[in-house]
């Protein structure tokens, strides 16, 4: 079947079967590999993509799903060249060590401050509870997000 | 992992579902959010041949006051359920718990109607709408029914859905119950529970419910029971595991679940009944 999505605004049109997950279609067909896939369970968010705003694990959605909708990767996320300011937060208070999580948390960071601007630390736990780090980096995570909602 | 081959339908109406679960019968799913469905037929435990998506139908997406009762249609997203002016007002525990499914990622796509459809006992849902005695409304080819949640769940993952219905509407009598909790005991923050425990009060009675304490979401009756006839909240909570069929798995035993729900239970009503 034929699906179109908008990926990071850019129209990518693919033949696909109906049983692709979101995440090959971005991987495999518009070649972005900046979203990785973890666990493949819907239960690390390595995953994690904007799906017409909201973050979404992109491993347990089929792209026939997202046909029509504007999708967003951490590869969408730059706008001349500059970081995001989640990005930025994320290398100012080094919110990664391995980077596997990190794409993924980026996202799932960018959809909570969305849905609260101005979070507490408690706030920021709970709202990345579904992306996990295997480096164990949460400390500086939720700094870098914390630091991430002051600049606005 | 890759699901196994199915055709992909997107419907654009309830009818549509009707008629593609008239045709294709026990070899099609409904897909609503796909939150667990998805998983299952990557798993390959589940291996529909036909999907009906219907994550489109947004005439199925609302939450209205119908006076008595609350209506909500069987696509609404957890993320709308504990987001929802209208249920802090008139039913503060269902969007509380509502906030308690899965994470932010999967309350965004995951439906009412898919939780209580897909009939796990170890979902947050399901127990709710138990104790909030709900109806559920289904459509199928000869019409419409409406069922009451205490029979509407038959075992694991079986409901009285046949394959060709489909759960359109939730509907959860006003119980004015302000004051609820909700204790969900997992590994990891976002998992299933591995038992959780639910409590609040309603105009006419306390009502308790248990998650994941047998093959279905049930009402803790025996702490109901002991609380109407003045136990404290410690003798309500020793009779938790009367009756259930705790299940046994990797995260727990049946005698570990049996004393987590004694434990849970407790908790949840010093909190919920003040």
């Amino acid at each position: 079947m034929k699906i179109s999505i908008s990926v990071n605004g850019d129209k990518q049109t693919h033949d696909v079967e109906p049983r692709t997950l979101l995440v090959q279609f971005l991987r495999e067909q518009a070649n972005l590999t900046g979203t990785k896939v973890g666990c493949d369970t819907s239960s690390c968010g390595a995953c994690t993509v904007l799906v017409d705003g909201e973050s979404a694990k992109s491993c347990t959605m089929f792209a026939a799903q997202a046909d029509g909708s504007a999708v967003t990767t951490i590869e969408g996320l730059m706008t001349d060249g500059k970081f995001n300011r989640v990005q930025q937060s994320f290398q100012d208070e080094h919110g990664l060590q391995c980077g596997f999580c990190t794409a993924g948390m980026v996202m799932a960071a960018v959809s909570l401050l969305e849905e609260i601007p101005n979070p507490t630390e408690s706030d920021v736990r709970i709202g990345l509870e579904g992306n996990l780090c295997r480096c164990t980096g949460y400390h500086n995570i939720v700094k870098a997000v914390m630091a991430a909602a002051r600049v606005k | 992992m890759i699901p196994a081959s199915f055709e992909y339908i997107r419907v654009d109406s309830t009818e549509q579902v009707i008629a593609g679960l008239a045709e294709y019968g026990d070899e099609a799913k409904i897909l609503a959010g796909g939150m667990s469905l998805i998983p299952l037929m990557k798993l390959r435990l589940a291996t529909p041949t036909v999907l009906l998506d219907a994550g489109r139908l947004d005439d199925l997406s609302y939450i209205s006051d119908k006076g008595d009762y609350l209506a909500l249609g069987a696509l609404t997203r957890h993320r709308d359920l504990e987001t929802s002016d209208l249920l802090a007002k008139e039913c503060a525990v269902l969007r509380g718990v509502a906030a308690e499914v899965g994470d932010n990622q999967v309350r965004h796509r995951g439906t009412i109607g898919g939780s209580v459809a897909h009939g796990d006992p170890a979902s947050d849902l399901p127990a709710v709408l138990v104790a909030l005695e709900a109806e559920f409304v289904v459509e199928g080819p000869s019409g419409s029914r409406t069922l009451a949640s205490a029979n509407f769940f038959k075992g694991f993952l079986e409901t009285e859905l046949s394959e060709t219905e489909m759960l359109t509407e939730i509907r959860v009598p006003k119980t004015g119950a302000t004051n609820w909790s909700y204790h969900k005991f997992n590994r990891r923050a976002q998992d299933w529970a591995i038992v959780g425990a639910l409590a609040f009060r309603a105009q006419d009675s306390s009502r308790v419910a248990l998650v994941n304490m047998g093959s279905v979401p049930i009402r803790a009756t025996a702490v109901e029971q002991a609380l109407a006839s003045g136990a404290s909240h410690a003798e309500a909570a020793d009779q938790a595991a009367v009756g259930t069929e705790a299940p046994e798995d990797s995260n727990a035993s049946s005698a570990y679940r049996e004393h987590l729900s004694r434990v849970l239970v407790k908790r949840a009503l010093d909190e919920a009944l003040v």
